[in-house]
């Protein structure tokens, strides 16, 4: 079983975020990164795949010379072995990232194809949800997004996906592309021998082909605050006929 | 006007609320005609295919794609949904266009739009140029009222050509978990955050729930925890929810949870802390420890009902 884990580095945003002075992107100087949450989770679930199944774990990241910080974490859980494709930094389109992606992900299974290629729903930072479909068709793969649940046997993936009122199931033929959703499973943390295998592993380094996209960031900004004035009811459980009128104000009694 | 085709999504042939925002939106660029697959009521261009028994991403994918090759819109938009999203990205991918996901405004300039889009989640906003001779956007749910649609258009009906491949993603199992109120349905949503304590602290935002006819939810640390599923999560990386009144109980209100309830009509917070966000964001709050707080909410919600 051959999994590609592709990840995102993206600043772990604290309770307020600001902006560098020309609004393109998070002032990161008093923050750490990450990888997103729906990511972190996908290559904890490549793992566990691995460790059933057997097989190897490749991560790949698309983003600055720094991203290598969050190939070492893959590294550090269990990844067998990580891909860079250096950029200059500056914010790439979803077109032009699955493009640059693509192209690598055919150099690599030149020695053979990925069974799987895992990706998380949607980056937490721009949140595009268009990455790993896109990829996908260039591949001429199977793919479904949006997924808590997956299990894999010789020739499937059966993947699960949550509804308002249950789930629904897909099974698609291997070799596939899967999104997965938060709660597919609880990461791991990375263990000290962990951490000290993935210090002195190779990250195999290389520039991303620039392609244009079609989308364009001009600024961020954050978005007005709506309201400031909160209605104290009261303190402690003498707020309770309060919170009432409240909720039959409403109607919801 | 230029074209405007809109997907929407239906709940057994009723337009959803969210498509309704999604055909608002579409409406203040240009002249909109709804597309589904089958009948939503809307009227409009209606997919069908034997082969379409029930959802399939990549083959309504498809056939937008064919409907975009024989009908050459200005644009396609959908509502910013996991299916909505999904589809549109297939789209987007089959006719090598870029995808503008999650807007909130669009302006014409030109030949290109001028967009505001949510990123982190809605935390923050970007404005963008999107330059493609299809535009592609899915609308960010709740980022305005539907506006009420008129009468149901003419039906057109469209019948792709699909293969085996096409449809091979699709739903082959469905299961049914809840019946009735969901978190996304519910009217109102009591929600919990670390400082409920345990699992069984959730035992009364149960209670309470019940009597008013709301769902429960909870913050990321409570899922991550272990002490409720991760289906319960409202926030960025769990479900998005715009209820009545969303009741956030012991929640300290970080952006990643806020970002998923600010859609709320009307927000109480229950907190020790009076300086905590989720309190100063509140339209309403109770300053003081949840429990005792919830018990005799309980109690007064049961005497009333009880005297009426």
């Amino acid at each position: 079983m051959k999994t590609l884990v592709c990840v995102k580095r993206v600043p772990a945003p604290g309770a307020r975020i600001n902006l560098t002075p020309d609004e393109k992107a998070i002032d990161a100087r008093h923050l750490s990164f990450t990888v997103s949450p729906h990511e972190e989770c996908a290559v904890e679930e490549a793992i566990r795949l691995k460790e059933k199944h057997g097989g190897t774990v490749t991560v790949m990241t698309l983003g600055p010379a720094d991203a290598e910080e969050q190939l070492r974490y893959a590294l550090s859980v269990g990844a067998d072995e990580a891909v860079l494709l250096a950029t200059d930094g500056a914010d790439w389109d979803p077109q032009a990232t699955a493009a640059a992606l693509t192209a690598r992900i055919k150099e690599i299974e030149g020695s053979g194809a990925f069974d799987l290629i895992l990706f998380g729903n949607e980056s937490a930072d721009s949140g595009g949800y268009q990455v790993g479909i896109r990829i996908a068709h260039a591949l001429g793969r199977p793919v479904i997004s949006g997924i808590k649940g997956l299990e894999v046997d010789d020739e499937t993936v059966t993947a699960r996906r949550e509804t308002d009122s249950g789930s629904e199931v897909y099974r698609l033929s291997l070799p596939a592309v899967v999104a997965v959703k938060e709660g597919i499973n609880l990461p791991r943390y990375p263990t000290l021998p962990g951490r000290l295998k993935a210090k002195k592993a190779e990250v195999i380094s290389g520039p991303a082909s620039a392609s244009p996209g079609g989308l364009f960031m001009d600024r961020l900004f954050t978005p007005p605050e709506q309201k400031s004035v909160t209605n104290i009811l009261g303190r402690g459980p003498e707020a309770a006929p309060a919170v009432v009128d409240l909720l039959e104000e409403l109607g919801l009694m | 006007m230029s074209r405007v085709l809109v997907f929407v999504e239906d709940d057994d042939g009723v337009v959803t609320e969210t498509s309704l925002q999604a055909l608002t939106m579409a409406a203040t660029i240009g002249k909109v005609e709804a597309v589904s697959v089958g009948t939503s009521g809307m009227g409009g261009w209606q997919i069908e295919h034997a082969m379409l028994t029930d959802y399939a991403p990549a083959a309504i994918g498809e056939a937008l794609a064919q409907l975009v090759g024989a009908e050459m819109p200005a644009a396609v938009m959908a509502a910013g949904t996991e299916r909505g999203n999904e589809v549109m990205a297939h789209l987007g991918a089959l006719l090598d266009l870029p995808l503008a996901a999650n807007i909130t405004r669009v302006v014409q300039s030109g030949e290109d739009w001028k967009l505001t889009r949510v990123r982190w989640g809605g935390s923050l906003l970007e404005e963008c140029t999107l330059t493609a001779a299809v535009k592609l956007a899915t609308v960010a749910l709740h980022s305005v009222e539907a506006a009420p649609q008129g009468t149901a258009s003419p039906i057109t009906v469209f019948t792709p050509e699909l293969t085996d491949a096409h449809i091979m993603t699709r739903v082959i199992e469905r299961v049914t978990l809840t019946e009735g109120i969901t978190l996304t349905t519910a009217p109102v949503v009591v929600s919990g955050g670390r400082g409920v304590g345990s699992p069984e602290g959730f035992g009364v935002l149960e209670e309470l729930a019940g009597l008013i006819g709301g769902a429960v939810g909870c913050s990321r640390v409570v899922t991550n925890s272990g002490w409720r599923p991760h289906s319960d999560q409202v926030g960025q990386t769990g479900t998005r929810v715009a209820p009545n009144l969303y009741i956030a109980c012991g929640i300290s209100g970080a952006i990643q949870h806020w970002v998923g309830m600010m859609a709320s009509k009307t927000v109480l917070a229950i907190n020790t802390d009076a300086e905590a966000p989720m309190v100063t964001k509140a339209d309403y709050a109770v300053i003081g420890d949840l429990h005792p707080i919830l018990n005799a909410i309980v109690a007064e919600v049961k005497s009333r009902k009880g005297s009426t």
